[in-house]
């Protein structure tokens, strides 16, 4: 990041941001009146209403990390970046809602680990709780690490104090409030960020002449494919158009996203924050309308960038290797917003990364408490103990974040890699996941051995793929990753299920579909609510939306 | 659904705490502040900015409505957290 990228904010810009911080506060010590014991701090009481809980769950993933990527995509592949959200995240968040939520919330297990603990015992809860709560403290670090960038950067404050400012706001705010102040912010943040982004969009487009401006000035520069998202040759990194078309449908919308969406704590546990079951499936059917209209801020100002920031149509030009399009984003915002919008998308951009490392640590600390400390280190304390425990996991991984961020800021490569290496979990997880819930006889030994052996093929792959044994340019290889951990995963599970002992019926109600009533597995109380807050009618809509968007802008 | 919530029945009326009037205060502050920037601050290296446009007015006053209509909605349609039973007349 260059001078070049230094905002020329002014006094009313900090006291936008000055004002969103100390909102921030003060819902972290409002939550706190109503934290009274360990399920208000970790669950929230499960007491939030659904579109609460429905933005929260799209606004934990809405970091910074994915507006500036998605931006960057934007900026390099044009419309094709739509993928990540229409294919990529819409259909597993509607299948998550529809399919998988009763399991999680009617079993009342309180974290994802939980449940893998409950359906396949000790080895498969193992894996999965440690390699979670590692992942988290590890993905808080890299959005501290790139908050404490962008702030040096926009700002000129020196890494060092942006990194501790930002650590000692997210920090007192959980410990404070727990998940409650958690979400409450992410639904805030959600909404300073479309305040922020729709008028960037909106003055870029005017600035370039309205859509059709962007059309004919994107088609002129010889670049008329970018405004067309299918069959995305670029973005999949395969040649061939149909492999690419089955890539980004199996890959990145499968697998990929199927594993992440459905089994990832920092997601789930915002559906289980709800009160009944109905909100919770609604959770993140709610979320997936405004996830599909994202894009339309995020990918469309990289588009414009590509047009109207001079650096970026000399990068595209020249396609010069070296440019970082994460900065496209900055870049228009510098070119485009006014001093006061300017001091908005400062705020919102600050409370995405600083979300998404709350987000990261709030699931890390219920993980920690209730999946390692309390079930391996000290059980049967009573619930005031694991409270404490919890507030203080919290201390500790904040301290942790710091360091991990410090690696990064050293190593960036390494971060890179690992964080890809923690993507490996995910994809064999929904494997393991949607076998043990519909399939009865699978045992507890399939549960941990599909588990290791579908992340060692992932691990396979892009290590053959990094040292060159096999030729896939851009996203292939991670799509063909978790492609080979699914299937491995699924084989694996069935060879050793057939040669272990499965755990007794009357162990898995609640945790496999033929084995649980139906009485809790569906709300009693479905039949009273409007069609607006069914959650299956619900889906049929916003199934019908993507449809119908991926028709529009193909 | 919230058996351990109801096990102490503390006051549940969500009141200032309601995140619709936090959204609504937050956002219609911004606006203000937008709306005064817009009408005091819109100078022509602004408007070369934004291509002319008056953006820190029209966004101010569109966030201003948006607070306004959040702190309605919550003055009209209050939360009732407690009982369960609640959410049947708490449509939003």
């Amino acid at each position: 990041m260059g001078d070049s990228l230094r905002l020329d904010a002014g006094f009313v810009d900090y006291l936008l941001v000055a004002a969103y911080f100390a909102v921030v506060l003060l819902i972290g010590f409002a939550a706190r009146r109503g934290v009274s014991d360990s399920l208000d701090f970790f669950l929230s009481g499960r007491s939030l209403p659904a579109w609460v809980t429905g933005l929260a769950f799209i606004s934990a993933n809405l970091g910074a990390v994915e507006i500036v990527g998605m931006s960057a995509n934007g900026a390099q592949y044009g419309m094709s970046t739509m993928h990540y959200f229409w294919i990529g995240a819409v259909p597993a968040m509607l299948f998550l809602g529809v399919v998988m939520m009763p399991f999680y919330y009617g079993s009342k297990v309180r974290s994802v680990p939980e449940f893998m603990r409950r359906r396949f015992g000790t080895g498969a809860h193992l894996v999965n709780a440690i390699s979670f709560a590692v992942a988290q403290v590890l993905i808080a670090g890299i959005n501290l690490y790139l908050l404490a960038t962008i702030v040096e950067a926009l700002l000129g404050w020196p890494l060092w104090v942006s990194l501790i400012v930002a650590a000692a706001v997210v920090l007192s705010y959980i410990t404070l409030g727990g998940l409650s102040a958690a979400i409450y912010n992410e639904v805030l943040q959600f909404f300073v960020i479309v305040a922020a982004l729709l008028p960037l969009t909106l003055i870029g487009l005017h600035r370039v002449g309205g859509v059709g401006g962007l059309i004919d000035r994107v088609t002129d520069s010889g670049r008329g494919e970018e405004l067309t998202s299918w069959p995305a040759t670029d973005l999949s990194g395969f040649e061939n158009p149909v492999w690419s078309v089955i890539g980004i449908i199996f890959g990145l919308g499968f697998v990929l996203s199927f594993g992440y969406w459905t089994t990832n704590f920092v997601e789930v546990q915002r559906a289980m924050a709800t009160k009944s079951m109905s909100a919770a499936r609604a959770t993140p059917i709610i979320g997936s309308f405004p996830k599909m209209f994202v894009p339309f801020i995020v990918v469309i100002p990289g588009l414009i960038a590509t047009v109207l920031v001079p650096e970026v149509v000399e990068a595209r030009a020249a396609a010069d290797p070296d440019f970082d399009y994460n900065n496209s984003i900055l870049l228009l915002i510098r070119d485009v917003l006014p001093n006061g919008l300017l001091g908005v998308a400062l705020a919102g951009l600050l409370a995405a990364f600083m979300a998404g490392m709350a987000a990261n640590i709030s699931a890390f600390n219920t993980v920690f408490s209730y999946d390692l400390w309390q079930q391996y280190v000290k059980k049967d304390r009573p619930d005031g103990y694991y409270l404490a425990v919890g507030r203080w996991a919290t201390v500790g991984a904040t301290v942790a974040a710091i360091g991990t961020a410090l690696i990064a800021a050293g190593y960036t490569n390494l971060m890179d890699y690992l964080q890809t290496l923690f993507g490996f979990f995910n994809a064999p997880l929904f494997a393991t996941f949607i076998l043990g819930m519909f399939w009865k006889r699978m045992t507890p030994t399939a549960g941990w051995t599909g588990l290791v052996s579908g992340t060692l093929a992932a691990m396979v792959v892009f290590v053959m793929s990094e040292t060159g044994v096999i030729e896939l340019p851009g996203q292939g290889t991670a799509f063909v990753a978790a492609g080979a951990a699914f299937v491995v995963d699924i084989v694996v599970s069935v060879a050793v299920t057939s040669v272990t002992a499965p755990k007794p019926a009357s162990e898995l109600a609640g945790l496999v579909y033929s084995e649980t009533p139906r009485e809790v597995r569906t709300d009693p109380e479905a039949h009273l609510l409007p069609w607006y807050r069914s959650p299956v009618p619900l889906a049929g809509i916003a199934l019908v939306l993507v449809i119908a968007l991926n028709v529009i802008f193909r | 659904m919230s058996s351990a919530s109801s096990s102490n029945d503390r006051p549940q009326s969500a009141g200032a705490f309601d995140i619709r009037n936090v959204i609504g205060a937050l956002i219609g502050f911004y606006g203000v502040v937008l709306v005064i920037m817009g009408l005091v601050n819109n100078t022509a290296e602004e408007q070369a900015k934004t291509g002319g446009w008056n953006a820190n007015l029209w966004v101010g006053i569109a966030m201003l409505l948006f607070g306004l209509a959040f702190v309605l909605w919550s003055r009209l349609r209050p939360v009732v957290v407690d009982p369960p039973k609640a959410d049947a007349d708490r449509r939003d």
